[in-house]
């Protein structure tokens, strides 16, 4: 009985392992994984020409990357990276959404004004919504009702039903919308743009109508207001803190979601992009495409603890839960 | 023992004397770093970070780079100060008697050494609580961890002004130190800078730096305060204190006091 139970013990350690944090990198075609504890760059595999959006499935077990260059999905194994299958996307995808339950993907296409709703299982295209001129950020409702793409020349967010595959509302907002967060209760959502230098919040109604309801504007000392580019944005499942990068300014700002007042801004690597958060979100995670790091933030104390070397020009970030 | 404690106790005891009675000492020894913290760094790329060099781990603000500079400054200039002050204790005559004492030479000065040390760090400590006011500070377990680099960099800094004190002739021969020690040291050094950024300018002046000590007296503290450790630093700081310290007490030979001893300033 003893033997049996350190047998199972044994079983159980070599099986567990800390979170694994992908990053895609835009220029050297690569997802660099990084150990979540110590961490240590574990290894870089390929992953196709130019991947940008990444994304992992639900239980944590596959990795989405968009390859744009290759206009397609490529999907991989979190633990072996092995690539498993590729998806269709549509020419040129940036970035994507999973739904919660990990079926449905919704694909932006930067080139064809498109988003392509792709099923996971049956590796099929179920849908391509048109909408505005250069797609890229995109979101989904907590309840999986409403996906918001923004488009990047239009400056607009639509809001897309997901049971019609049709565009239910259009919000404008300033230049250049890049990303689009939810709040985690879905009452709120967080549109940036650009170039406008602006975040637009919107609170979102029972039905998913939005109401804009307010704007975050941005100021560093001594950075030019012109280097102030929202870029990707997220919101802690609290609904307490924003974290947004700022571009070539080189910064994170936090802001509180509630009062919609900068706190701090965080200096980070070059050309900040996109974010993400470690499970327990103890941790954000920052790509710097300039630079070619990660910085890791500490949620709880908002201060850059240190920043790890990546491929070239990291783009966007996430972390794989680990098995303990 | 005891008449080795009663030499020290009343040096470091007229060493603070003088320092406490010295105010615009005190204000002129937190206003220089704070001048450079807050007007010089505000103008020189403070705005976008530096990248990241060894112990930093992520990027920092200019501000954050410099402040271990500006702490080995204070001490530099403080160790400056202690050797314009023993100058002109030769000029007023007080020296001889010092230097009279029936106690080794070495532990006499050991002991002005250790005051200025003393007097330098409290300094240090005040810029540091009023660089934190200002926003710009150090990981929490810093401010204790570079206790024993701030100790050995200033006895080094100190060590380097009491040979120089053998050398000034006059009181006035000091504005000639600060142009060709205090200045050159300083900014010859990784306290305003990088090397590596010294080395894309110049292969000559990086190089120059490397081997000017006060590099590594920076170096040490900025490593203490980020709770790493370089040896490197620590060798070299401590072997160049040893030798200043050396040269200064063959340099206060009682011959050499004696000749240079010339009374009260006539002017």
């Amino acid at each position: 009985m003893r033997l049996l139970v350190l047998f199972f013990t044994f079983l159980l350690a070599s099986v567990a392992h800390a979170d694994r944090i992908f990053v895609s990198n835009e220029r050297s075609n690569t997802v660099t994984v990084i150990d979540g504890s110590t961490w240590e760059v574990l290894t870089e595999f390929p992953a196709g020409l130019r991947p940008r959006g990444i994304t992992v499935s639900p239980d944590g077990s596959k990795l989405y990357v968009c390859a744009s260059d290759d206009n397609l999905v490529r999907v991989f194994d979190t633990s072996s990276y092995e690539e498993l299958f590729t998806l269709p996307s549509g020419p040129d995808p940036e970035l994507f959404v999973l739904e919660p339950n990990g079926r449905r993907l919704y694909i932006a296409n930067e080139d064809d004004n498109l988003v392509t709703v792709v099923d996971t299982q049956t590796k099929e295209v179920l849908a391509e919504v048109p909408v505005g001129v250069e797609p890229e950020g995109m979101a989904i409702s907590p309840n999986a009702r409403i996906v918001v793409n923004t488009s990047e020349t239009t400056n607009m967010a639509h809001f897309i039903d997901t049971e019609t595959n049709t565009i239910k509302y259009n919000m404008l907002v300033d230049q250049r919308p890049r990303y689009a967060e939810y709040t985690s209760d879905g009452t709120r959502l967080f549109v940036t743009a650009e170039i406008g230098g602006t975040v637009s919040v919107f609170d979102i109604d029972g039905d998913g109508a939005p109401t804009e309801v307010g704007k975050i504007s941005f100021q560093v000392a001594g950075v030019q207001p012109e280097w102030l580019q929202p870029v990707g944005a997220k919101v802690t499942s609290d609904g307490q803190w924003l974290f947004v990068a700022l571009g070539p300014s080189n910064r994170v700002a936090v802001v509180d979601a509630k009062t919609l007042e900068v706190e701090k801004y965080i200096l980070v690597g070059e050309r900040v992009w996109q974010l993400a958060f470690t499970p327990g979100e103890e941790y954000l995670l920052t790509t710097n495409g300039n630079t070619n790091d990660i910085t890791v933030i500490d949620v709880a104390s908002q201060e850059a603890v240190r920043s790890i070397p990546v491929g070239q020009q990291p783009w966007g970030v996430i972390v794989a839960p680990g098995i303990n | 023992m005891t008449r080795y404690l009663v030499a020290f106790q009343a040096i470091v005891a007229r060493e603070l004397l003088r320092f406490t009675s010295q105010r615009g000492r005190f204000l002129s020894a937190l206003v220089r770093p704070l001048v450079w913290l807050l007007i010089f760094a505000a103008g020189f790329r403070a705005a976008l970070g530096i990248s990241i060099i060894p112990p930093y781990l992520t990027y920092i603000t200019y501000e954050v780079y410099i402040l271990p500079g500006l702490c080995a400054m204070i001490l530099l200039f403080n160790g400056m100060q202690s050797s314009l002050s023993l100058v002109y204790d030769r000029e007023m005559g007080s020296m001889r008697l010092l230097l009279t004492a029936p106690l080794p030479r070495w532990w006499l000065l050991l002991s002005k050494l250790c005051a200025g040390v003393f007097v330098g760090v409290l300094q240090v400590y005040a810029f540091l609580l009023l660089a934190a006011l200002f926003g710009v500070d150090l990981p929490p377990a810093g401010y204790l961890l570079i206790l024993p680099a701030l100790i050995i960099a200033g006895f080094m800094l100190g060590a380097l002004g009491l040979l120089i004190s053998s050398l000034v002739q006059q009181l006035e021969n000091f504005a000639t130190v600060m142009n060709f020690v205090i200045f050159p040291v300083f900014f010859l050094s990784s306290a305003l800078y990088p090397l590596w950024r010294m080395r894309e300018s110049s292969e000559f002046l990086y190089y120059v730096c490397a081997v000017n000590p006060f590099t590594y007296a920076v170096e040490l503290i900025r490593f203490s305060a980020y709770s790493a450790f370089s040896s490197m630093s620590l060798l070299i700081v401590v072997i160049t204190g040893i030798l200043f310290f050396g040269f200064s007490v063959i340099a206060y030979t009682p011959a050499r006091a004696g000749q240079r001893g010339r009374g009260p300033s006539q002017t």
